[in-house]
């Protein structure tokens, strides 16, 4: 095992701490608009996520961060080729984390109407565009010799793609749902694991289709075992779900996602980029990697600090942990 | 017009958007965690009233400072992937320790600050601000040493058109970084402090409108006149505020003079450009405002030795051409000239208020001196000072390194993407613009409206199980 092969290690673990940390969080943004009937119900779901999201989102600062400095060239392929996908990404990031921050501060009818439509578009565009761009990354885009991409927007909107997209955003809104059911109580908790029911059958369609498709395509031995691993474990899940047993649901969703997300990128290894015109130009952990140098000491500061931010991360929903309701909504609001 | 000049535009809207929002959070923060402290320390009300209420506005300050800082990572990439293929093995490597050692621990301990009030122990919940603010100063750290090799390359060798990291110690004690990170950070402290003069100059003034207490004529003679409780609470905040000022403002003058000294030493142009000094010239004069000059004195500033030499713009381009080959290496003389003054005459003048108002608001207990209505009235209208000249601080230091992304090793016109069309570069800076627009008059609005407001009631009792502790305080 080379350094190379623990910084793509390295990638797939923090894309998979982002998938399943803000995937739920991306879910109960979806269903904002959905489940409850009144402004306290609202704050009961945003107050569920709040102490949370924005840790959550480190995650994928912390991948991009790492990205750069690991593989600079998939980087620099990735996000100059993704350009409007990773833009819209980032334009809804951009109004869905300041409508967490806002929404609250000014009590206006249209005030929090504006920024709940903001939380709405900031999950769903996300949600939806992640699948695409991690569908186009185990496809390949068409690079050339220089490994610059040369297709257009259009041609990262083909079907594998689409179906990609589709299956993260109901793997999320699902995901989302099931820890709705865990972290709150009432009427909410109640049309959350109703939602879970329908939409985990729903993604569990998508799911199968998409890796299945994948593992066509790029499929290893481990993979493959991977793929079956995600799907039992969301199978699970969702059963525990429709028992009302919220821990164990969240669980496997949480695994599932986790184990769909590994398989995706054990099925792209030892490539991290493909290419779909000359597999020669593609790029692998070996030509798009940094020196040996820069690996080694990236090592020894994961090795150290990404266990400790797990540590105080998991304190901080151990901290939150206990139910919210209505009842615990300030009257004030 | 091309997609380069676009993405340049992009990357100079985007940073100094993103750069409004910044020095306040990292200085403000403190601040707050200072105010906490203090509560936590004497029990006092009114430093616990001072807490929530800068609290606010620093979170309604720090949500845009997170969101616009995600941007200015992913654009590296998105616009500029011939720049983070060359830099990626050195630049990438603080990128990532900032997310992982100064982001993750800033964001999750600041969700717990914020959901924990009433529900984590006090010290616990005391201790969870701080983390989070060094955090933000720990974050401010890792990214000027990345700026500051771009400057001043260091740590490194050039293998097959990349650069490679030899020396990862080297990048993160580059002695670029260990002037710049003290005179931005300390910067930014000056401009959290004029922030709350500003805040707390505004409350004093509507508390003695309210209370009569500004008399019609004679702005002094309320020196005499009995002060409320309120007023005591913001002249307490403000006297913390020119303390604050008055410090970093000291270290802000002591670094940017280092600084100084590096350019002389690592970035003649800049250093050319900024005084408009046309050729080397030996005991070179500065000019304050255009039209004063003090003779020798930007040769003493820049070498400590009034009859040091300093290198002229001409000269040094002549020097270029022979090293690189032809181009041109002068960067946009206008701007940088006028940015390097207009940071020095506003950072100055923010400073002198601070020591002034120290002077003027002297004396503790039975002789503390209130704070004079015209003071409160100045520190309102200095507001938009340490702004402007933080602003003007990062135009000198980035317009002035120009056109280099990494001085002396990669041009900024060979470190855009090449794939990326203009069409592409011109959406994406008009939807930045747009919605950043719009969310600049959110969040003015918003922090006016809680200005204006001044600090919540107590709140109401709420129901028993509010106080299961397990559970966040609702706080959106």
């Amino acid at each position: 095992m080379t350094l190379n092969d623990i910084w793509f290690a390295a990638i797939a673990v923090l894309f998979t701490g982002y998938f399943v940390l803000e995937g739920f969080d991306f879910g109960v943004g979806a269903l904002l608009p959905y489940l409850p009937k009144e402004e306290r119900e609202r704050q009961v779901m945003i107050g569920a996520i709040g102490p949370g999201w924005d840790g959550d989102e480190v995650w994928l600062i912390a991948a991009g961060g790492v990205l750069l400095a690991a593989f600079p060239e998939w980087c620099a392929t990735l996000f100059s080729g993704f350009y409007l996908p990773l833009l819209l990404i980032l334009l809804a990031l951009i109004v869905r984390g300041v409508a967490f921050e806002y929404r609250g501060k000014h009590n206006g009818r249209r005030w929090r109407r504006n920024w709940d439509r903001c939380l709405f578009w900031g999950s769903v565009v996300p949600a939806f565009l992640w699948g695409v761009v991690v569908g186009n990354i185990v496809r390949g885009i068409a690079l050339d010799e220089k490994h610059e991409f040369v297709g257009t927007f259009w041609d990262l909107l083909n079907p594998f793609a689409l179906l990609g997209g589709l299956t993260t955003l109901a793997l999320f809104v699902t995901h989302g749902a099931v820890f709705l059911a865990l972290k709150t109580r009432g009427r909410i908790r109640r049309k959350a694991k109703g939602v879970a029911e329908k939409s985990g059958v729903v993604a569990a369609v998508l799911a199968i289709a998409f890796l299945t498709w994948a593992q066509a395509m790029e499929g290893s031995f481990a993979s493959v075992l991977l793929t079956v691993v995600a799907i039992g474990a969301w199978a699970a899940g969702m059963v525990a779900n429709f028992f009302g047993r919220e821990g164990r649901a969240f669980l496997g969703s949480a695994a599932a996602l986790g184990a769909a997300t590994i398989s995706l990128f054990a099925a792209l290894y030892p490539d991290v980029l493909p290419s779909t015109v000359g597999s020669e130009n593609g790029l692998d952990i070996e030509n798009a990697a940094s020196t040996p140098k820069t690996l080694q000491i990236m090592t020894w500061v994961a090795v150290v600090f990404l266990p400790l931010v797990l540590l105080y991360q998991s304190w901080t929903y151990w901290a939150f942990r206990r139910r919210i309701g209505v009842r615990n909504v300030p009257a004030s609001h | 017009m091309d997609a380069l000049d676009l993405a340049r535009w992009q990357f100079g809207v985007t940073t100094v958007y993103h750069f409004l929002f910044v020095p306040l959070t990292i200085g403000l923060g403190v601040f707050v965690a200072g105010l906490q402290t203090a509560w936590y320390r004497t029990g006092k009300e009114h430093y616990l009233t001072l807490t929530k209420f800068f609290g606010k506005l620093f979170l309604i300050n720090f949500a845009m400072g997170v969101v616009t800082g995600i941007v200015q990572e992913f654009q590296f990439g998105m616009n500029w992937s011939e720049y983070s293929i060359f830099v990626g093995d050195v630049f990438g490597a603080p990128l990532a320790l900032e997310a992982l050692l100064a982001f993750f621990l800033e964001s999750t301990f600041l969700g717990l600050w914020i959901f924990g009030w009433d529900k984590l122990p006090k010290k616990l919940h005391l201790a969870t601000i701080w983390a989070a603010v060094i955090g933000s100063n720990l974050s401010a750290y890792f990214i000027l040493a990345a700026n500051a090799w771009m400057k001043h390359p260091v740590g490194y060798e050039v293998v097959d058109g990349k650069a490679r990291m030899t020396d990862l110690w080297a990048v993160l004690t580059n002695s670029t970084a260990l002037a710049q990170v003290p005179h931005v950070v300390a910067g930014s402290f000056v401009v959290a402090g004029g922030f709350v003069l500003a805040v707390a100059g505004y409350r004093i003034l509507r508390e003695r409108n309210a209370t009569g207490l500004i008399p019609r004529k004679k702005d002094f003679s309320d020196v005499t006149m009995p002060m409320r409780r309120e007023v005591d609470m913001w002249r307490a905040a403000l006297r913390g505020a020119l303390v604050m000022t008055a410090l970093a403002g000291a270290i802000v003058a002591l670094t940017g003079d280092m600084s100084g000294q590096l350019l002389h030493t690592q970035q003649p142009m800049k250093l050319a450009a900024a005084e408009g000094l046309r050729h080397d010239t030996a005991g070179a004069p500065f000019s304050p405002v255009p039209g004063i000059e003090v003779p020798n004195m930007l040769s003493l500033l820049a070498a400590h030795d009034p009859n040091a030499t300093i290198q002229g713009i001409d000269d040094i381009q002549q020097r270029l051409v022979a090293q690189f080959g032809p181009g041109d290496y002068v960067p946009n003389l206008p701007i940088v000239y006028m940015s390097f003054r207009v940071m020095i005459v506003f950072g100055m003048a923010t400073v002198g208020l601070a020591f002034l108002g120290l002077f003027l608001t002297r004396g503790r207990g039975r002789r503390a001196r209130p704070v004079p209505t015209w003071f409160a009235r100045l520190c309102v209208l200095a507001l938009p000072l340490p702004i402007a000249a933080i602003i003007s601080g990062w135009l000198l230091s980035e317009i002035g390194r120009q056109p280099w992304t990494v001085q002396g090793e990669l041009l900024t016109a060979a470190s855009v993407s090449p794939g990326v069309s203009l069409t592409e570069v011109a959406i994406s800076l008009g939807l930045f613009t747009l919605v950043y627009g719009v969310l600049a008059v959110a969040e003015a609005v918003l922090l006016i409206r809680h200005v204006k407001a001044g600090p919540d009631e107590p709140m109401p009792a709420v129901a028993p199980d509010e106080t299961d502790r397990r559970v966040p305080t609702l706080m959106y």
